[in-house]
């Protein structure tokens, strides 16, 4: 699940963009500001990669992994570990 | 304490959400660096309390003002030496100075370089946007070669500041260069930045789509995100291609602007070689004394 809160939204599109499975997309209605919030889309392939969640400059998204998968899931680290971006 | 793992926490325990949301514009890239600030903190766990946040005048010196914790909001450009007086005044606090690139560079260049040279243990993080945002637009130490800016409307013909190959040379124990577009790299390389002792700087390229973008025909705010991917490369695969590339590949990479970590070092700082000439003068004394 991503919750995204409506009014801290500037309607940049980067999440849109910025998205590997291409889950995001604007919505209908007008925020605060007159502007289209973004928000997931009905049928999406979201993985909870949390990109979203890093890039948004706002702070605006939250992204809340699903019961289900949380328990199948390891513990998420941010950083990768080793590798030659050191 | 309960562990933070999602943003709405994260938000709840460093952001001041009264001064929510910020005043930058659409697309901008400082918000971003505030995001990967936060997430170094608390993967660090450090003592807010221990914290204090520096900056100087201009967009990204805003950032203070959003964290719920000391800041000092100073004159423009000194953003290093009043962090340079905290330090001395109480060496155990961990000191963040958020600052821009005419900040830091252009007004405030002398203390920047003095401040590397005597190593003195702050951490830097600047936000750099290759102009001055807040004022309209001026043409900014750091601007690439031809770029067009309100003082420079028929093209830049100063050569740019390179920050991170200044900081090398003048010996900081830190150096890095991220692009705010890639958040993996950056968030572990503020993280080093924030544990190391010496002066640590991180330089962000960071988009300003408003004073910058928009004079360069740069596109709009997703065009010029992309421009930070297609106009940057890491250190590592640049110095490879530079070694054994063929001449295409080198042309090809030639006027990109290189990422990576650029020095990471061992070197004591400043206080630390204070307190050993105070060490050395007393047992000195006593001795004399004893005489």
């Amino acid at each position: 699940m991503i919750e995204i809160k409506d009014d801290w939204c500037k309607g940049c599109g980067i999440c849109i963009e910025r998205c590997p499975v291409n889950a995001l997309e604007e919505s209908d209605k007008l925020n605060k500001k007159g502007i289209h919030p973004a928000r997931l889309k009905e049928k999406n392939e979201c993985n909870f990669c949390r990109l979203c969640e890093l890039i948004c400059p706002d702070l605006a998204i939250t992204v809340i992994p699903d019961e289900e998968v949380k328990k199948d899931a390891k513990k998420i680290l941010l950083s990768p570990t080793g590798g030659k971006n050191k | 304490m309960p562990e933070v793992r999602t943003a709405d926490k994260l938000k709840k325990k460093y952001l001041r959400e009264e001064m929510w949301p910020t005043i930058f514009c659409n697309g901008c890239g400082n918000g971003v660096v505030l995001d990967y600030a936060f997430w170094a903190i608390e993967e660090l766990d450090l003592d807010m309390d221990k914290t204090v946040f520096v900056s100087g005048i201009g967009c990204s010196s805003r950032l203070p003002g959003y964290i719920n914790a000391d800041g000092l909001h100073t004159t423009h450009g000194r953003s290093i030496a009043f962090a340079t007086g905290i330090k001395a005044a109480n060496p155990d606090l961990n000191i963040i100075i958020f600052t821009g690139d005419g900040d830091c560079t252009g007004i405030g260049g002398n203390h920047f370089i003095h401040a590397a040279r005597r190593n003195i243990d702050v951490t830097v993080i600047l936000i750099n946007n290759f102009t001055y945002g807040m004022t309209g637009g001026q043409l900014a130490p750091t601007a690439p070669l031809g770029s067009i800016a309100t003082t420079a409307p028929y093209g830049n013909i100063e050569h740019p500041f390179d920050i991170c190959e200044l900081a090398k040379a003048l010996g900081a124990n830190y150096v890095a260069r991220w692009s705010v577009t890639y958040p993996y790299q950056p968030i572990k390389s503020v993280k080093e930045a924030i544990q190391k002792k010496g002066f640590s700087m991180i330089e962000f390229l960071s988009p300003c789509p408003t004073a910058y973008g928009r004079r360069n025909k740069l596109g709009d705010i997703k065009k010029h995100w992309k421009w930070y991917d297609d106009n940057t490369i890491l250190i590592e695969e640049y110095n490879k291609i530079m070694e054994y590339g063929t001449d295409e590949e080198k042309e090809k990479i030639k006027n990109k602007i290189q990422l990576g970590v650029f020095q990471d070092i061992e070197k004591p700082g400043f206080f630390e070689q204070y307190e050993k000439l105070v060490e050395r003068l007393q047992t000195k004394k006593d001795k004399g004394m004893k005489k």
